[in-house]
């Protein structure tokens, strides 16, 4: 059985949870282990961290976090952002994530996504990919490094399949033409990459509606469909979100569990 | 007993000993969390004394299986592990800590496991993605303390390209899952549990499962304990 999964987006800053978290009942927005413990009980399969701080010497907080979140939260989770080395990568996966996720690094040098691999098992290396539309590329999407600033004439399909072959576990795609429009997924881009490798595929950018969930995974055959602002926002809890995804016949991990203890 | 044991203000102070056999890999800190959530004082260590001392042992394992047999091996835990499990305190291996137990793996040849389990470990079907990196839901295959006080369906966190290559009708399967073929998701056998799937990190489910580890490894502590008065 393939069972979807439901991933929430936090932006952390120097170990906060930073951007537009608005939970109802929920004291101070910014503490990360509160934020996980609640979409944990609302029935989120997981969850990624992305570390938008740019100061080097704010990250320290950002292992910090990863440890507060580890004593707390037993569901995994994932952390990106503003990881260059393997070093790097270490201390967060020591501290107590589950997986790191890749992006301008792995761009700049690719070797890091095998060292990464080969040191911590495949299933934690998470090689994430922010695709814009181009005219050049032959694929139609060209990838962008530091945070969606910075073009690299890299072309989507081609760095996909490098990624898989060099031992990405997993790939966290985002549709920069799509992220913050609540458009939905660009379901062209994921089903193109979600057909190109083997390993599985998480749908980022442009969620503004449960539909768009389920399309994710009908439509563009991710293995997990990751969303920011429906959730902060209120708009919808992970239980409805897994509800509707249930309505239109995809499995997921229902959100009501009890499961004793 | 007389046991030094290095605990942390925010560890359980009580409870049963579990010592996590930590032999260089990966990430021990959600399995040591889980197992003091559960009630443990858990510990990761690869002092043989602590490990011999423990009313229960923990062999986790992530990533290859030949790195980590071969990390096993140079620590010298590989005779630890199977020390404990002669010793008959509940032992239990989490994931690639699992497949170790058996005789074998198809992902790299030549490397012998503990062989606990005689069985080899195989690669998922090539059908499905690997790995199968999901929840997925457990089929109790016989009744077993390891899954006591659950409520089916029990949705369990997966994240593994091989299985023990068993049917699931074995004696020593406790439960099956279905990805793209019936696969092994749990085994027992006297004092040894084994889960491919986490635990750790299977939210309220898998706290239960450790909670009933940890009442098994409870339970040795008091016939220990009888056993010392006599």
């Amino acid at each position: 059985m393939r069972a979807a999964r439901i991933i929430p987006c936090l932006d952390v800053d120097g170990g906060r949870v930073v951007k537009g978290i608005n939970f109802l009942g929920i004291r101070d927005a910014g503490d990360p282990v509160e934020l996980a413990a609640r979409y944990d009980a609302q029935g989120a399969d997981e969850l990624v961290f992305l570390d938008i701080t740019a100061s080097s010497d704010k990250r320290d907080t950002t292992v910090a976090m990863a440890q507060a979140v580890a004593d707390e939260v037993f569901i995994p989770f994932t952390i990106g952002g503003g990881i260059r080395s393997l070093d790097d990568a270490r201390k967060l996966l020591r501290a107590g994530a589950d997986k790191v996720s890749i992006n301008t690094a792995a761009l700049r040098r690719p070797e890091l996504i095998r060292e990464i691999s080969h040191e911590f098992g495949a299933q934690c290396c998470v090689v994430a990919i922010d695709a814009h539309s181009s005219t050049t590329a032959p694929s139609g999407y060209e990838v962008f490094s530091h945070g969606g600033r910075t073009r690299t004439g890299v072309d989507c399909m081609q760095w996909v399949s490098e990624a898989e072959r060099l031992g990405a576990g997993e790939i966290l795609l985002t549709s920069m033409d799509r992220d913050g429009t609540k458009q939905g997924f660009d379901l062209s881009l994921t089903s193109k990459v979600t057909s190109a490798v083997s390993i599985p595929v998480i749908a980022s950018g442009g969620v503004g509606k449960l539909d768009h969930l389920v399309e994710g995974v009908t439509v563009g055959g991710a293995d997990a469909v990751l969303a920011a602002s429906i959730f902060h926002y209120g708009e919808h809890t992970i239980s409805e979100a897994k509800q509707h995804l249930a309505q239109a016949g995809v499995v997921t991990r229902p959100a009501d569990l009890g499961g004793g203890g | 007993m007389n046991r030094s044991v290095p605990n942390t203000p925010q560890d359980t102070p009580k409870g049963p000993l579990v010592a996590i056999i930590d032999y260089g890999i990966g990430n021990l800190h959600s399995a040591q969390k889980g197992f003091q959530r559960a009630g443990a004082r858990a510990l990761l260590t690869s002092d043989r004394g602590l490990i011999r001392d423990a009313d229960a042992v923990v062999l986790p394992g992530v990533g290859a299986f030949a790195s980590c047999m071969a990390a096993l091996r140079r620590t010298g835990l590989d005779e630890v592990s199977l020390e404990a499990i002669d010793s008959q305190r509940p032992f239990m291996g989490i994931c690639v800590g699992m497949q170790m137990l058996f005789a074998e793996s198809e992902e790299t040849a030549g490397v012998s496991g503990l062989g606990v389990f005689k069985e080899s470990v195989r690669w998922l079907p090539e059908t499905v993605k690997r790995p199968q990196m999901q929840w997925n839901v457990l089929q109790r295959r016989r009744s077993h303390q390891m899954l006591e006080g659950l409520q089916d369906p029990i949705w369990v966190y997966f994240v593994h390209s091989l299985s023990p290559d068993m049917n699931f009708d074995h004696e020593d399967v406790v439960a099956t899952c279905q990805y793209g073929a019936t696969v092994v998701a749990a085994v027992a056998r006297r004092n040894v549990w084994a889960a491919q799937f986490h635990p750790e990190k299977s939210s309220r489910v898998g706290l239960q499962i450790l909670a009933n580890f940890v009442q098994a490894a409870a339970q040795y502590d008091t016939a220990d304990h009888a056993a010392a008065v006599h």
